[in-house]
């Protein structure tokens, strides 16, 4: 409890400041659609016609020119990636920062074991992105309700909640990895949630290619796909989860028997 | 009981060498030091003894409990003062002292108070403000606060001034007769002479000596520098003979009424007796032991 308190006031401004920013894009994306309504039908029939780029963002399942459609997009674009790179860093650093810092002879020279060290600290990664994601959903909501537009309940929690769930599995698989690192962790997580993004865009280009649905959570955070079904793709989701706990296990192994610099 | 018992412990780095085969007891209640050179496997060992490292061999135990076994019932018995102080800068120094103490579940707030003002530490500022000195003090607050059995302290006066060298000795005295066990890693001889009882000489990993610091005081030779021509065939004991311009240097390790009757039968301008530096004592255990490599 101690520590997981400590985690959260450590990291209060880099929290802040990434929800901050999350939430308040989203909803200027929002206010802004009331605005492009009108033109929207063009428009949605150029982006609808632009060919394996318009598979590649998903604009072929759904219209660009309804709310829901455009939320979508904007929402996979805005929370999507800022989400996983939010999840990323937060969690690839938690365990490495120790080392990088110096402070990992401090910490684990207190009689606490490796292991409640670890749970704590990935309690305080899960809770941060709860936070995180709390805040956006709200203000998500109180953004669409703002301009006035029938607030699409079901769809809109459904997205946030892939969404959370993309976030989870990233920072559980970032979390395994910041057990193995003691410097230079930030290029790591980005890396990885690029990585992982672009895998989901290649999956969408071609079919060939559509087995890395299987790697990438963006597999089933897609915007487009689950508005158009109106449900989320369980059996992937499993997958994922089976990523995630993988990453973190392995994480606890590997540091239960490091060597502290 | 033994507060530390280091049986055959060994660490390798991959394949350079961290300590070879050490082997170690301290007593409870001792003022215990440890001394070497830097790289000699000092931090090392007490490293593998708080369970930051893993040994590669042999074995440790704390207070009779094995270092792989139960590290937090050994970390909860113990305070230690790392050779770095290094903490999380944007917290202030009471916050740390805090964060610590709440770590180790105990509340010593009046200890902590109390050491604080010892050491004149003002715990209001950020550590990202503090010097290096003045963090060194958070390091002793935290190690000393909640009154451990055993302190481990690695290289602990660096960077602090005299004064609060010996304030901090003064201190840990106190606790010595308290009854906590007091284990000082340091390169610095006359701390060890000044302040331990028992003490043991590392050098390359390996333990070349371990006896009560008076016993390593007496075979410590002491350096001679004469000006003048003196003929030193008569002595015994004399090493490391280095011809000077006009005099000559060597270390001398026999009884010092020798020495004297010895230099009074000569013509001899100027004469100097000094300590030898730890690089000395070390060429003495290494020309008489032999065992270092």
């Amino acid at each position: 409890m101690t520590l997981i308190k400590h985690e959260i006031k450590q990291s209060r401004v880099s929290l802040a400041v990434w929800t901050l920013s999350i939430a308040s894009l989203l909803a200027v994306c929002v206010f802004l659609y009331p605005e492009m309504k009108g033109e929207m039908d063009s428009v949605g029939d150029m982006f609808a016609s632009m060919g394996s780029f318009t598979e590649a963002f998903g604009m072929d399942k759904i219209s660009f020119g309804s709310l829901l459609g455009f939320y979508a997009v904007e929402c996979g674009n805005i929370l999507g990636l800022g989400g996983a790179f939010f999840a990323a860093l937060c969690a690839v650093s938690v365990i490495s920062k120790e080392e990088k810092e110096h402070t990992a002879e401090f910490l684990l020279t207190h009689p606490v074991s490796r292991a409640s060290i670890l749970t704590d600290k990935l309690i305080a990664v899960i809770l941060q992105i709860l936070i995180l994601n709390v805040a956006v959903y709200l203000a998500a909501v109180c953004s669409v309700a703002a301009i006035g537009e029938e607030i699409p309940w079901k769809e809109i929690t459904l997205l946030h909640s892939a969404y959370l769930i993309l976030q989870l599995e990233i920072a559980g698989i970032c979390f395994g990895i910041s057990a193995f690192l003691s410097r230079g962790s930030i290029g790591t997580g980005l890396g990885i949630a690029i990585i992982l993004y672009f895998l989901n865009i290649i999956a969408n280009l071609s079919d060939k290619a559509e087995f890395l649905k299987y790697i990438t959570p963006f597999g089933y955070a897609d915007g487009a796909d689950i508005v158009s079904q109106v449900s989320l793709d369980l059996p992937l989701i499993a997958l994922g989860a089976v990523y995630a706990i993988a990453g973190t296990a392995a994480g606890f192994i590997k540091y239960s028997r490091k060597d502290i610099k | 009981m033994n507060a530390v018992e280091i049986n055959g412990l060994t660490k390798f780095y991959g394949k350079s060498r961290g300590i070879v085969d050490l082997s170690l007891t301290v007593a409870e209640g001792e003022f215990f030091g440890f001394i070497g050179p830097n790289g000699a496997g000092k931090s090392t060992t007490v490293r593998t003894l708080l369970g930051l490292i893993k040994s590669s061999g042999g074995s440790a135990k704390i207070f009779g409990t094995d270092i792989a076994e139960d590290k937090s019932k050994i970390l909860a018995q113990t305070g230690y003062l790392p050779s770095e102080a290094v903490f999380y800068s944007g917290m202030r120094a009471g916050e740390v002292i805090k964060l610590s103490a709440d770590l180790r579940k105990t509340n010593c707030s009046r200890e902590a108070a109390e050491l604080c003002e010892r050491l004149e530490l003002d715990t209001s500022k950020k550590i990202g403000d503090l010097s290096f000195g003045n963090r060194k003090k958070v390091a002793i607050v935290c190690a000393l606060q909640h009154n451990p059995r055993l302190c481990i302290l690695d290289e602990p006066t660096g960077r602090l001034d005299p004064l609060m060298q010996r304030e901090f000795f003064e201190i840990l005295k106190e606790r010595n007769a308290r009854g906590a066990t007091v284990f000082l890693s340091s390169h610095i001889l006359s701390e060890i002479q000044k302040n331990c009882n028992r003490a043991a000489i590392i050098r390359e990993g390996k333990i070349i000596a371990c006896d009560s610091v008076e016993a390593l005081s007496k075979t410590n030779a002491k350096r001679v520098h004469i000006q003048g021509t003196a003929d030193l065939s008569e002595l015994s004991e004399v090493r490391d003979i280095q011809k000077t311009e006009n005099g000559t240097s060597f270390l001398y390790g026999g009884d010092i009424n020798n020495l004297l009757r010895v230099l009074s039968k000569h013509d001899i301008e100027d004469l100097s007796v000094s300590e030898p530096d730890l690089e000395e004592i070390f060429m003495h255990y290494y020309s008489e032991g032999g065992e270092a490599k």
